[in-house]
């Protein structure tokens, strides 16, 4: 199906990019509102995709799959252009279920971000242009079939997020946080590169040719390719193992993986408000969905046999990052730990390696995607006026803007689960999902595979394994969330407001107001309709679960 | 498929939707409209109320074999991998008991929330947020109604959660202040905490069953799953899944319901407005816990028998933690002086009745007091509200607000100094009472706090619909015999404790356990009910206040009034202009009586309505084989056989005996009688610290000699201890000194934990991510000496490694 949607999507902003570089100096406005409507129109896109995503046709195709052994993976809307033919490299972009949810969270989040930005008066041309580069960047990633694609489109943003954060950041630590967050991530990046091209190199032996192909990498896999032992000449080492915690966690570390996580937090608060939400709500989804594409689809050998101490680091994450938020007193870094700790969760999810936990992973990455956006939003606005984030000296903002209030309450609930919201459908199969425990089949074909001290553990029924435990841990992660949330609440949005303090603070803009909005609604009506977005997540993680199924036993 | 909106199947969606609904139109739309808000909320919750009545009324009469088969439908909500969620509502024999207590105190609670947000002055916060309140008060009744037609856990838990955020809302509802803030924070943590238990609990269950709804777990091929659970061994302390999954549960109660130790919100929970207190104690929040544990019995009881003395791990951890409540909340009930707290530990008492009551298996019995206590207590709740407003409307018509600073009443024995610090303005903290301050034989002309009971005495005569609705909720409370519905439930508790317990010469331990704490804590639920009924109504009035307390609203000059016997004055204030202010002469007799009874009528209705409840619902409850049933029905026991058919295992109860009547009877009538010899007789006076310290020394001994023998006794016997270990042991030592210092303990490892982590992230982690660009850098500035620009020293450089490189290549190949 070649439609041109999802070119689209990349290409609108690349170009309003470049239409607003040809701006003159003093075109501030002009800059603005093409930024806007360019994000405007690949949200509109996005949310075509997304609603237009055929769920029967992707299971159908899931389903064929498992039998047949050729079978190609569902993409919708795909759009493919030989680029480099000798080395397999074609513009070759489409969505599944994952991504499709991915583009409609990139949509919301850089509209809203556009809107955001709207009163920065410092060189906004410039500012636009970048953040377009960025969320063209990000829809890049998720859209590319191709993998060279998607490394390109990685790397591309990247680039721009240095100098958003470096130019247009928080001057005491802009230059800082954005060096640190810039080498965290192209390391990552690079040491993940490399792994791919063992990948690549050895898929091309095994298919005859050398593709970047998506579907080729996948047929690799699913014949064993990946999975030879006697890689390297050690007896019981596969290149799945080998290179599998280069790939996942090279990736995971933007997805703020513990003990990898330090940039974010740094990397969130230096930045300005829009580039914080891209940052927080979309890119780190990005590290979180490329760790899943790469490693554990491409790589179950390897996900079987790491996942199991893998997802000790993604406990760390959730505890860990919540007990620094509980402690912080600047209003943005109780944000930014916030966010490792609910990455933690999606890293969770996908170390179950089963169906449901998966599914939860996808849709906590769209829940907190948009939930955090909607954080950072109302701390840029509180902090736009009182030119302060330090949590005692605020009080009361609820009175001088109370939908900022509202909308910070409700993305407070979203992040502690409360049930009927977003949040809370995220986090449920995540807990089921540990609770089932890694699949029976693959544990236990697993026995003797992982490192010594786990290999009691983790038994062949999931009554037995210590997945169980984790659950108990990661609950603590849900009541400090509670704890620090209604802390921050309790003291920048209620008690007494101080007049002389903050004289002069106004209520947010209509655009301030449409942002806001266009955010709460998701949290709200994915909370009481989940299956119009699990289905579609579910559809996409399925074939991950089957070539674990197919290559491991059910 | 139809939709017929008429059919039963369907109707139950309906019940928490127009609440739900007038939430989000008072948000959205309404704004500070007072008048809007009221109307909506009020509207809601009338449409959720009829249309649960009418539920109610088809599945109680229109259909066979009610129970087996039951009404409801569900929609595919959640597709979770391998098995998809379904959300849906049913109405079993369970439901709809719950169908005919919760809207109807709702509703009661609604209604009485208009007169009493009214009643406050126009300027204070509670008047300018009224619609802010209705707007949560009605997501709290849609929380409920929720939970209550629920089929399934999770969709429980939804209304469960939104009501632990409501009771956040609503308890911190004066937002400015910070002591409300505090309790909002900590019922929220709290009731937390047991949740995420709970939804581990849920968690577990689904995974090993792959449902969550009752039906398909409890009643489905004669509970096949639970025999599952009951065999599967659980991962953790050797017990089998249907255990864990059920203490994990229960832990969700002793939270929700407030159970020891997790009670500690509760009594703090009353900084919210009355009505909230209203809905918390007695309608929704802590009915919950208990209609959960109620509804998830057979999971609980799978794998024992707790009738043949087999109990198995979550029907222990029930009965032992509900038993202590029981007691313990009981005794703490006698030495408090705040109505409302007074009030908090009866709440927290009569849930450890339910709890206990279903350790042992008493599964009507449990259902049956929870209903009960649910229209006595929302009356008791109620009523002290109209009693705290009385004493601030006589405040100020004691005082004035112009009136501080100059002594125009007769009666000041002080200038305003220390005392006069006392008084509380709107909005300020309340300082905590501190009896030394009041020397003795003072009249106090201020309120410190409208809700002391040692400020009041003397109400019946002031507010005598109040005082009646009160002492209709307090007797149903203190379980007098035969008459009040109080009594029945507690009774059947009771006996099925005693009669399975002890019958057949058997002796289960946990029946009598649950016996004797229950029998104790009842002669002490007597015993504080009549004290607090006593203080705040009997005798004379003990401060100004309560000799001007009044419901009358504005309007009236209080001053004049005085000289008019209460029962005449509004008969006065509707005949005669002098009694009323400028802007009400003249005015028509009816206009009159609006303005003045515009808040103590929506105000008292509900009281009059739910003291019917409080009396009369216990009927349907009594054993067949009691003679008392005979005289008034002749039929059986309706509430037993309706509520049976709601799960498989056919429910026994034991057969009828004398015996626990008469333990009931002596347990309510002497607690009783303690009170009005210690209370009643010679109600306390005016600064008079409390009738201990006139035992003290003389008075003592003069009581003696003027045929007070047996007053003494009761006091010496009864009160001393009583008051002490209330007071100290179990409020100080146990509950401030050490649960809430535990608590805090663990509140400030907490905070310490965090800090190391965040000192660790910094240093460790971070020294290692900023350390090794600062090694490259270091290199880099090393390195960069080399790079002097000298071409000697480059083929200096380039010849070495030539050197170095062909020396290499040379070793290599040899």
């Amino acid at each position: 199906m070649e439609s041109g949607i999802l070119t689209g999507i990349v290409a609108v902003p690349s170009f309003a990019a470049l239409i607003i570089l040809f701006l003159k100096k003093d075109q501030k406005q002009e800059a603005r509102v093409i930024a806007a409507a360019a994000t405007l129109v690949s949200l509109l896109l996005s949310a075509f995709v997304f609603f237009s995503y055929n769920v029967d046709e992707a299971n159908a195709v899931n389903a064929a799959n498992r039998t047949d052994a050729q079978g190609d993976l569902y993409f919708a809307f795909e759009d493919d252009i030989t680029w480099i033919e000798e080395l397999g490299i074609s513009y070759h972009v489409g969505v599944d279920g994952v991504s499709a949810a991915m583009i409609l969270l990139t949509g919301l989040a850089s509209f809203a971000g556009v809107l955001i930005s709207w009163r920065i008066d410092d060189r906004p041309r410039e500012f636009m242009a970048f953040f377009l580069l960025l969320v063209v960047g990000v829809y890049g990633v998720f859209v590319s079939v191709d993998m060279f694609l998607l490394f390109f489109f990685y790397e591309l943003a990247i680039f721009p997020m240095y100098f958003l954060i470096a130019g247009w950041g928080w001057v005491e630590l802009r230059e800082y946080a954005a060096m640190k967050l810039t080498l965290y991530i192209l390391v990552g990046s690079i040491v993940a590169l490399v792994g791919f091209l063992a990948m690549y190199f050895q898929a091309a032996e095994v298919n005859g040719f050398y593709s970047f192909d998506f579907q080729d990498l996948y047929h690799a896999a699913k014949s064993g390719a990946f999975d030879d032992p006697g890689y390297l000449g050690i007896d019981g080492l596969t290149l799945a193992r080998f290179w599998f915690p280069s790939v996942f966690i090279g990736m995971a570390v933007l997805a703020g993986l513990f003990p990898f996580h330090n940039w974010s937090p740094d990397g969130h608060v230096a930045a300005p408000t829009a580039v914080s939400m891209i940052h927080a709500g979309v890119l780190m989804k990005l590290g979180a969905f490329a760790a899943m594409r790469l490693g554990i689809q491409l790589l179950p050998d390897g996900a079987r046999v790491h996942l199991p101490w893998i997802v000790f680091l993604a406990l760390t994450n959730i505890v860990w990052g919540a007990f620094i938020a509980f402690r912080q007193r600047d209003f943005k870094y109780v944000i930014g730990f916030s966010s490792v700790s609910h990455m933690g969760l999606v890293s969770l999810g996908m170390a179950t390696m089963n169906i449901t936990g998966l599914t939860g992973a996808g849709l906590q990455m769209f829940s907190h995607g948009v939930m955090t956006a909607l954080f950072f939003t109302c701390v840029g606005l509180v902090y736009e006026q009182a030119h302060t984030r330090d949590l005692p000296s605020l009080g009361g903002f609820i009175y001088k803007m109370p939908l900022v209030g509202l909308a910070f309450i409700l993305g407070g609930l979203v992040s502690m689960g409360m049930p009927g919201l977003s949040g809370f459908i995220a986090e449920f199969p995540i807990l089921i999902g540990v609770w089932r425990g890694v699949p029976e089949g693959v544990a236990a074909a697993t026995q003797g595979d992982v490192p010594y001290l786990l290999q009691n553990a983790i038994s062949t029924s999931s009554n037995g394994s210590y997945y169980t435990y984790i659950v108990i841990f990661a609950v603590l992660g849900i009541i400090l969330t509670a704890a620090y949330v209604l802390r921050v609440v309790g003291q920048v949005f209620f008690g007494e407001f101080n007049e002389e303090r903050f004289p002069g603070v106004k209520d947010i803009s209509v655009l301030d107001r449409i942002a806001i909005l266009s955010l709460m609604v998701w949290l709200v009506l994915l909370g009481i309709f989940p299956s119009m977005m699990s289905d579609v997540i579910e559809s996409g993680m399925q074939p991950v679960v089957d070539l674990l199924s197919t290559r491991f036993g059910g | 498929m139809d939709f017929n909106p008429l059919d039963p199947n369907y109707l139950p969606w309906l019940i928490p939707v127009p609440p739900l609904i007038s939430f989000a139109l008072i948000v959205l739309f309404v704004g500070r409209s007072k008048f809007w808000s009221h109307i909506l909320a009020l509207t809601a919750v009338i449409i959720s109320w009829v249309i649960s009545w009418g539920v109610y009324l088809q599945v109680a009469y229109g259909i066979e074999n009610f129970g087996a088969a039951v009404y409801g439908n569900s929609i595919d909500w959640l597709d979770l991998g391998e098995t998809t969620f379904k959300m849906g509502v049913v109405v079993d024999p369970l439901t709809a008991i719950m169908l005919f207590m919760v809207p109807l105190a709702i509703l009661m609670i609604f209604i009485y929330s208009i007169g009493y947000m009214n009643a406050y002055p126009e300027d204070d916060a509670h008047q300018k947020r009224s619609a802010r309140f209705f707007a949560y008060l009605s997501l709290f009744a849609g929380a409920m109604l929720t939970l209550v037609v629920a089929d399934n856990l999770l969709l429980l838990f939804v209304g469960w959660e939104v009501m632990g955020l409501c009771s956040y809302l609503l308890i911190g509802f004066l937002i400015e202040k910070k002591s409300a803030n505090q309790a909002a924070v900590k019922a929220f943590m709290t009731t937390r905490v047991a949740d995420v238990l709970m939804l581990v609990g849920i968690g577990y269950l689904y995974a090993m069953t792959g449902t969550l709804n009752f039906r398909e777990i409890m009643y489905v091929n004669h509970g096949e799953m639970l025999e599952m659970l009951a065999e599967a061994d659980a991962p953790l302390f050797g017990m089998s899944a249907a255990a864990l999954i059920g203490i994990l549960l229960v832990m969700g109660t002793v939270g929700k319901s407030s159970q020891f130790p997790l009670h500690v919100w509760l009594p703090d929970a009353m900084e919210g407005p009355t009505p909230v207190s209203a809905m918390i104690h007695a309608a929704a929040m802590v009915s919950a816990g208990v209609y959960m544990i109620i509804r998830m019995y057979p999971l609980l009881s799978a794998g024992g028998n707790p009738h043949a003395g087999d109990y198995t791990e979550p029907l222990m951890l029930m009965g032992v933690v509900g038993s202590f409540t029981a007691l313990f909340a009981a005794v703490l009930g006698v030495g408090q002086d705040d109505v409302k707290r007074v009030l908090a530990y009866s709440t927290i008492s009569q849930l450890g009745f339910m709890v206990a009551a279903l350790g042992i298996g008493a599964y009507v019995a449990a259902a049956f007091h929870l209903i009960t206590h649910a229209f006595f207590k929302a009356l008791l709740f109620m009523s002290s509200g109209a009693v705290i407003h009385a004493m601030e409307h006589g405040e100020h018509h004691a005082h004035g607000h112009d009136a501080h600073g100059h002594d125009d009443h007769g009666h000041h024995e002080l200038p305003h100094g220390a005392y006069g610090q006392l008084h509380a303005f709107e909005g300020e903290e309340i300082p905590e009472w501190n009896t030394t301050m009041v020397p003795d034989g003072i009249v106090l002309d201020y309120v410190a706090d409208p809700n002391n009971v040692r400020y009041m005495g003397g109400l019946l005569n002031r507010i005598p619909i109040t005082a009646l609705a009160f002492a209709a909720g307090g007797l149903s409370l203190a379980g007098f015999p035969l008459v009040t519905a109080g009594f029945w439930s507690k009774d059947e508790i009771l006996a099925d404790a005693l009669l399975v317990g002890l019958g057949d010469g058997n002796f289960y331990w946990l029946h009598v356990l649950v016996f004797v704490s229950l029998i104790i804590a009842a002669t002490f639920t007597a015993f504080y009910t009549g004290r607090l009924w006593l203080m705040t109504f009997w005798g004379r009035p003990r401060s100004a206040a309560a000799e001007h307390a009044t419901l009358m609203a504005g309007g009236v000059d209080d001053h004049k009034l005085a000289e008019v016997p209460y029962y005449l004055r509004w008969q006065k204030v509707l005949r005669d202009d002098e009694y009323v202010d400028d802007h009400l002469k003249g005015k028509s007799q009816l206009q009159k009586f609006f303005a003045v009874y515009r808040d103590s009528f929506p105000m008292q209705l509900p009281l009059v309505i739910l003291s019917f409840f409080a009396i009369f619902a216990g009927f349907v409850g009594i054993h067949p084989d009691f003679w008392f049933l005979k005289i008034f029905t002749g039929e059986n026991n309706y509430f037993k056989n309706f509520l049976a058919p709601t799960i498989v295992e056919s429910i026994e109860v034991p057969d009828f005996s004398i015996v626990p009547v008469l333990f009931s009877f002596a347990a309510a009538l002497g607690g009783l009688t303690a009170a009005w010899f210690v209370y009643g007789a010679q109600p306390i006076k005016a600064g008079q610290k409390d009738p201990v310290h006139n035992l003290i020394g003389d008075s003592a001994w003069a009581a003696l000699q003027n045929r007070f023998y047996l007053d003494t006794l009761f006091l010496r016997a009864f009160y001393v201890p009583f008051e002490w270990f209330g007071r100290v042991v179990t409020y100080r030592w146990i509950d401030k000194e050490t649960i809430d210092e535990l608590l805090f303990m663990f509140a400030d490892g907490a905070v310490w934990i965090g800090e190391a982590i965040k000192r660790l992230n910094y240093v460790v982690i971070d020294g290692v991510g900023d350390g090794i660009p600062r090694l490259i850098g270091m290199f880099g500035g090393w390195f960069r000496n080399i790079q002097s620009g000298r071409v000697q020293q480059y083929m200096l450089f380039v010849a070495a490694a030539a050197l170095m490189l062909g020396t290499l290549l040379v070793a290599l190949a040899l």
